[in-house]
């Protein structure tokens, strides 16, 4: 005799992954770094902005990458060019890296060195302005990169990612001139989906803005040590408990 | 097609409910969802995509309900609710004020699961455990 039944969960559809995502956190928290999760339309200059902010923050901050890729590892070599360590993460056929696979590619990055000396760990994910708004892998921070070429329309046509990014850099700034495109559209656009994000213009191949970004960069990291010292010293579970969502 | 992995991670939030059920099984005749119009997900797409991912798997036959929920915004100038529409632009019609506060339209939520619980005859290809990867 089978009973019909019903649970009434009210959960997150990305339960799972929102579970995976929250233990790496834990493991973030533990290793005392702030984790920023870097997403952009491809092409929009993810890589290039890593490439000129990479060199200049490590004067003062140890620092990681993650770096997505769906199939190649062309944006990792560009990187580990610039003298910080890198883990590819090859997605596959996935259009964006999920809280599983930045698990995997933390495993891998534990073999070179020691995330308790980290104070920022990048994860550049995959060019995508969709998927990567929804599927958290555990980051403090989401900053959405939109370059001019895209036109002012992007953050009403794909306004989740702008809505959840903290800040939003407006890229490619040295193009503006050749471009009948209004920089103040665009940051007005941002702002009615996202009235409280940093909003920043830069451009990486002229530096112009780069300080401003780093700043924030600074305050971030500062705000997050803030936070650390407020809470007990966090213990992640070595054996992390599957999610169980039943009642 | 982004539902196609939003349909995997659906799975994977029903085999972790699942396993709350041991050593019992679940027989799944429906999931219903709430799927916000603010999110990435297309409910036509993610109907597809379900009877694709389901298939030949512990959740075939199951239906996928999907109750759609419009996107609620509040103008925090004068408290009304309004429905931004891209065309027209995030603000309030009535103040021009930013989208601050989102009162419906987010969700990405498992509401139910319709079931019955079969005793248990292990199946023969028991699903792995989803397993938590520490990092």
């Amino acid at each position: 005799m089978h009973m019909p039944l019903e649970d009434n969960l009210g959960l997150n559809l990305l339960a799972a992954n929102q579970h995976q995502a929250a233990h790496n956190r834990e493991h973030f928290d533990a290793w005392q770094l702030l984790c920023i999760n870097v997403m952009s339309s491809p092409g929009a200059g993810k890589t290039s902005l890593l490439e000129r902010s990479l060199p200049l923050l490590a004067t003062d901050f140890a620092m990681a990458v993650l770096e997505g890729d769906m199939t190649t590892q062309l944006d990792a070599e560009r990187l580990e060019a610039v003298g910080v360590p890198v883990v590819p993460i090859t997605t596959g056929r996935s259009c964006h890296l999920d809280a599983a696979m930045v698990a995997g590619g933390l495993r891998l990055l534990r073999q070179r060195l020691d995330p308790a000396s980290l104070d920022l760990l990048w994860v550049e994910n995959v060019g995508n302005l969709v998927c990567p708004a929804e599927f958290e892998v555990g980051e403090h921070r989401k900053v959405a990169l939109l370059s001019v070429t895209e036109g002012d329309d992007k953050p009403l046509k794909y306004p989740v990612m702008f809505r959840e990014a903290d800040c939003v850099l407006i890229t490619k700034t040295d193009l503006l001139p050749y471009l009948p495109v209004q920089v103040e559209r665009i940051e007005d656009h941002i702002k009615q989906v996202n009235p409280h994000c940093a909003v920043l213009r830069v451009s990486a191949s002229s530096g112009a803005g780069i300080e401003a970004w780093h700043l924030w960069l600074h305050q971030q990291v500062a705000a997050q040590r803030s936070a650390l010292l407020a809470m007990p010293a966090p213990q992640p579970s070595s054996a992390a408990a599957p999610l169980s969502l039943a009642r | 097609m982004h539902e196609v992995d939003m349909t995997r991670a659906l799975v994977l939030s029903m085999q972790s409910w699942r396993e709350g059920h041991r050593p019992q099984q679940p027989k799944v005749s429906r999931v219903n969802l709430q799927v916000g119009a603010f999110t990435c997900v297309e409910p036509e797409q993610l109907l597809f995509t379900w009877k694709v991912a389901i298939a030949n798997s512990w959740l075939e036959g199951a239906q996928l309900a999907i109750e759609p929920v419009p996107l609620l915004g509040r103008c925090l100038a004068c408290a009304s609710t309004y429905t931004p529409a891209a065309e027209q632009g995030y603000r309030s019609p009535c103040c021009s004020h930013p989208m601050e506060e989102i009162v419906c339209g987010r969700e990405l939520r498992i509401r139910s699961v319709d079931y019955e619980l079969v005793e248990a005859n292990p199946p023969p290809n028991p699903q792995p455990l989803n397993p938590v990867f520490c990092p």
